[in-house]
């Protein structure tokens, strides 16, 4: 059992990016572009065509039978990587090998076409996805009774709730019997049950003897499932062994991130209309802080810059809790806690208040972004940590112990 | 140790390199693939219409309708003896299949572009599909032409044998037109404005309201160059058994067509290596 599934050596993709210069949607833009860059030739380089490498160098081997599991943070290159390894994208340099047949669920519910029945899309579905006609055919009362949807199986999927939409999606994936077997982050949707299927199926095309490549945020799913883990991060392969190893290391390393003040972080998605360019916390008394306790009234402030002159309106602004393990705790969302969109003034301050914090004692990160008319405009992940103390949330001078989760809920109890 | 069996299949992917890199076992392997694309387009374009596959029919008959009132009665265009319905007709059935095919192979890279981005399969297949799905709409209104034919009494000749022949012509026509402005849409979509348009305006640059006669005989030559041309006059010679076509403009179209086919193959496969990071 110790054949290689993929063999990946110095692989390096590289997108160009037209970073500063205005959209060059049409051609006209294009060939005016074009011609305005001829006559500008004068040595120096189109300063508008910047390029990045989304993977840099990466090289490693996976043996049949192995289920390895890739995480990173955002943008880090765990999708590229996919998208190479499926064939979507050519890399730039660099080479890959894959021995056996490839099946690759980069989303659920690829090729589903929402006028035809879910009868025509299990064929259809299927065959994009590579499965023969006769095989569907063979498999298909197992594909409909894992989805649970025997009885609107002629419906279009468009009349179909989202959950049974998935299933059915999911199932016609999950008949696929590739030999290697690609992920991403496909586990993510879906409720509960679901979830503990799709694992159970992945399990199972394991048990087989097959092998998965599989790329996901849930820290927990990664343990439980795979047998090595790969952390990226910025286009590059950082390490890989055991998960237990490998996840230590890479919340270590968000750890790391939120010590990097904000306006040296590099690594930051969205257009760029506004910026983030300060974070602290603050206390009751506006005073910026390290450590706050359990229970204290705190603010969290952000400075930033716009690069517009005008006030940007409907501007949703979000600040996200994960802990120790990098498990996300709660959101502050402006759009679901206030009524209007913020509007953002050329250059300011925006502050979210959270009174009576509800964390336990421990290091948390956070991360934050910005919208500004449904457009991420900024996003920094692991912006910052917070240290939290113990303190006397319940006035009552206790608090339950923190093995049992990091949040605290206020409420009450009574004998009735 | 790192041996691996022959009968595994080994899937090599690098950076491609050189003009002509074009697989076509693969495209074979992917047969059944083509097969679930064309049906699919088939299905949804009349899906949540009230007379569905009815409009099949009465796009073609209605046009012809049409121009027969106003190129055949008003503008009295001759139509090489013919009765003009039929005249016209008989070329609207290949120019809407190539106009469809034209239409939508042009924006079909992009209207797939949930396709292109999150699985692997011969991109080809795409504007392929999305050219030969017209097919079943032009079997529909030919019948109506069979008995517009027998209603006339005009008896079919020899020549409908050749008649999969200018329908092939036709199609390679659409596709190799595509295979140069898919992948341009892909980028720009101004394509995909340009194509209603592009497809009027070839419209009028082929016989298809007015007969071949009606060009000066010194510009027939050059005319012909315009491969619609030589398969319009192909159907109403197969069908209406008018003199046989221009044999020599014929072979000039099919050169003009094949270089447009094996220029844009490469050109397509050149292409296909960005479509996911562009579109």
């Amino acid at each position: 059992m110790s054949h290689i599934a993929i063999r990946v050596e110095n692989l390096s993709k590289q997108y160009k990016i037209a970073a500063l210069r205005p959209h060059h949607d049409t051609l006209r833009d294009q060939l005016m572009g074009s011609l305005k860059s001829i006559f500008q030739r004068n040595g120096s380089p189109d300063q508008g065509e910047s390029t990045i490498w989304a993977l840099r160098d990466v090289s490693f081997e996976v043996k049949q039978g192995e289920i390895i599991g890739i995480i990173g943070r955002n943008g880090a290159g765990k999708s590229t990587l996919l998208k190479v390894l499926s064939r979507i994208t050519e890399p730039t340099t660099g080479s890959a090998e894959i021995f056996g047949r490839v099946g690759s669920l980069l989303e659920v519910g690829t090729g589903f076409s929402r006028e035809l029945s879910g009868r025509e899309n299990i064929y259809l579905s299927g065959a994009i996805l590579g499965m023969k006609k006769a095989e569907i055919t063979r498999k298909f009362d197992e594909i409909v009774s894992f989805a649970e949807v025997e009885r609107f199986i002629d419906t279009p999927v468009k009349h179909y709730s989202s959950g049974m939409y998935l299933r059915l999606a999911f199932a016609v994936a999950a008949h696929l019997e590739p030999e290697i077997l690609l992920v991403d982050e496909v586990l993510a949707v879906g409720d509960a049950s679901f979830q503990k299927k799709c694992l159970g199926k992945m399990e199972e095309v394991h048990k087989g003897g097959r092998t998965v490549f599989f790329v996901s945020h849930n820290m927990a799913a990664i343990t439980s499932l795979c047998t090595r883990c790969l952390l990226i991060d910025g286009g590059r392969l950082v390490c890989s062994g055991s998960p237990e190893s490998v996840i230590e290391e890479y919340l270590s390393k968000a750890r790391t991130y939120a010590g990097i003040p904000i306006s040296e972080r590099k690594d930051r998605k969205g257009n760029g209309r506004v910026r983030f360019t300060n974070v602290s916390v603050l206390n009751e008394r506006c005073e910026v802080v390290e450590t706050v306790t359990s229970g204290q009234d705190i603010s969290f402030s952000f400075e930033y810059e716009s690069r517009d002159s005008e006030t940007l309106d409907n501007a949703v602004v979000q600040i996200k809790f994960a802990g120790s393990l990098g498990q996300p705790l709660f959101a502050c969302r402006s759009s679901a806690s206030v009524r209007e969109p913020l509007a953002l003034v050329p250059g300011g301050r925006i502050v979210c208040k959270i009174p009576r914090l509800p964390l336990l004692a421990g290091v948390y990160t956070y991360t934050i972004w910005c919208t500004v008319g449904g457009i991420m405009e900024d996003f920094v992940s692991d912006v910052g940590k917070i240290s939290v103390a113990e303190g006397d949330y319940f006035g009552t001078g206790k608090l339950p112990p923190n093995t049992l989760g990091d949040l605290l809920v206020a409420h009450t109890w009574s004998v009735e | 140790m790192e041996q691996t069996p022959e009968s595994v299949q080994r899937i090599l992917i690098q950076p491609s390199k050189g003009l002509f890199n074009f697989d076509l076992r693969e495209l074979w392997q992917y047969n059944e693939l083509l097969y679930f694309l064309v049906w699919k387009e088939v299905k949804v374009r009349y899906k949540q219409t009230i007379i569905g596959g009815a409009w099949a029919i009465i796009q073609p008959l209605l046009t012809m309708v049409i121009f027969t009132i106003i190129f055949g009665r008003l503008a009295k265009i001759p139509s090489d003896g013919m009765p003009y319905p039929v005249f016209t007709y008989t070329a609207l059935l290949p120019w809407m299949l190539f106009a469809q095919a034209l239409t939508r192979s042009g924006g079909s890279l992009v209207s797939n572009a949930n396709l292109i981005t999150k699985v692997y399969f011969p991109r080809l297949l795409v504007p392929l599909s999305a050219a030969l799905a017209p097919i079943v709409d032009f079997i529909v209104s030919f019948l109506i032409l069979l008995g517009m034919l027998a209603w006339y009494g005009i008896p079919p000749t020899l020549g409908i044998l050749a008649l999969p022949f200018f329908l092939a012509l036709t199609l390679v026509t659409a596709i190799s037109v595509n295979l140069w402005l898919a992948p341009i849409n892909v980028k720009y979509r101004d394509v995909a404005h340009t194509l209603p348009f592009l497809s009027q305006i070839w419209m009028y640059a082929s016989p298809v309201v007015y007969p071949l006669s009606m060009i000066p005989e010194k510009w027939q030559f050059l005319y012909s160059i315009n491969p619609m041309v030589g398969v319009i006059e192909g159907f109403r010679w197969a069908l209406l058994g008018k003199q046989s076509p221009n044999f020599m403009a014929m072979a000039i179209s099919v050169i003009v067509v094949m270089a447009l086919f094996l220029g844009g193959i490469l050109y397509f496969k050149k292409m296909e290596q960005t479509f996911a990071d562009v579109i």
